[in-house]
């Protein structure tokens, strides 16, 4: 395929997960799994599961898989390109909103909307989650890590950085695999 | 109230993004927060949490979300352009040499268990991201039913995003304007 064309596709996918990602990149997982693994063959499921943690190991908002697959895809060209193609429809749409948004501020409609909202946001981030234990899982004990860092994240206040370098740590070990 | 401050000139608005995005870990929307309406004092706290509000409502990650906004309300598309630029520029750098040196040193055993550990940690971080989303769901069963069924339709059935989102957004608000009423 030409640089060209895998740059339009990388437009081309990201820019519809854009639309799609309400509550985020979370909720959108499974999806740019299926079209980045399965609908145009740019990584395995292995390779996207560590792009996402590389991911997760950076600041910034936490869509910054789409940069590292574009990467992988197309070098920098690419990582531009799926970064913008995420960022645009989403942001233009926001820019358009906030224009009439204090219109129909009490409006009831708007608490109506945001209530159906929340739980298919639920449901979307919980599928992410499968899809992720899926592949980060592969045996007791990086399981055995998902579950305390888990609750480490609900229970505590602990740096979200420092549970992730504790985790690649105790990786490091050995002991885990 | 004192004096409302003068709005933020664009390279205020981009540098204030930029330190959110470098500083930001884990979850970016309170380090935000606190340069928005703590530090700089361009919002007050309730205005925040209003436009916090439409941005939630919205496709897109809520800091992005809230990043466009604030700079479409201080200067308009440039001003949303400078905010978002700022925003993205390190974090995407950083990603980008994470990137390079996780290939340049992914073949060593050392590193690849590192990674199996880290890959834990990270979807323990989308995990607890949903056990707090649907947290409030417990006492409503209906959204508990739609949570479920939105699950089962990604997960389990492996069916495409595009048909399921918006019949299942339909369903739910349907269902959360009859219990309204």
């Amino acid at each position: 395929m030409s640089v060209a064309s895998s740059l339009a596709s990388l437009a081309a996918v990201f820019a519809q997960l854009s639309l799609l990602a309400f509550g985020g990149t979370n909720s959108v997982l499974p999806e740019m799994q299926r079209q980045v693994v399965q609908v145009h063959p740019w990584l395995t499921a292995q390779e996207f599961a560590a792009l996402f943690a590389l991911a997760q190991a950076a600041p910034g908002p936490n869509m910054l898989v789409v940069t590292l697959i574009g990467w992988r895809v197309a070098a920098l060209p690419g990582a531009l390109i799926a970064t913008l193609g995420v960022a645009g429809p989403s942001s233009v749409l926001t820019f358009l909103a906030y224009s009439v948004w204090y219109r129909f501020r009490d409006a009831a409609w708007r608490g109506v909307v945001r209530a159906g909202l929340m739980p298919v946001t639920a449901g979307l981030v919980m599928a992410s989650a499968a899809l992720l234990i899926r592949t980060t899982s592969v045996d007791v004990g990086t399981a055995a890590i998902t579950v305390v860092a888990t609750l480490l994240c609900l229970f505590t206040r602990l740096h979200p950085l420092l549970v992730l370098a504790a985790a690649a740590a105790l990786g490091a070990t050995g002991l885990l695999a | 109230m004192p004096d409302a401050p003068a709005p933020p000139t664009l390279p205020a608005l981009f540098l204030g993004f930029l330190s959110v995005g470098m500083f930001g870990f884990g979850g970016v929307l309170p380090w935000a927060r606190r340069m928005v309406v703590e530090q700089r004092r361009w919002l007050t706290a309730a205005e925040f949490t209003d436009t916090l509000g439409l941005c939630q409502f919205l496709p897109g990650g809520n800091v992005m979300n809230v990043t466009i906004a604030l700079g479409a309300r201080f200067h308009g598309a440039i001003g949303a352009a400078v905010a978002f630029v700022g925003l993205m520029a390190g974090p995407v750098a950083c990603v980008i040499l994470l990137g390079v040196v996780y290939d340049r040193f992914s073949d060593l055993p050392t590193v690849r268990h590192a990674f199996a550990g880290l890959a834990a940690a990270a979807t323990a971080m989308v995990l607890a991201n949903a056990l707090k989303i649907a947290a409030p769901l417990r006492s409503q069963p209906g959204g508990i039913a739609v949570a479920l069924a939105t699950f089962v339709a990604i997960a389990v059935l492996r069916l495409p995003l595009p048909p399921v989102l918006p019949a299942m957004v339909v369903v739910s608000t349907l269902l959360a304007w009859r219990l309204r009423r």
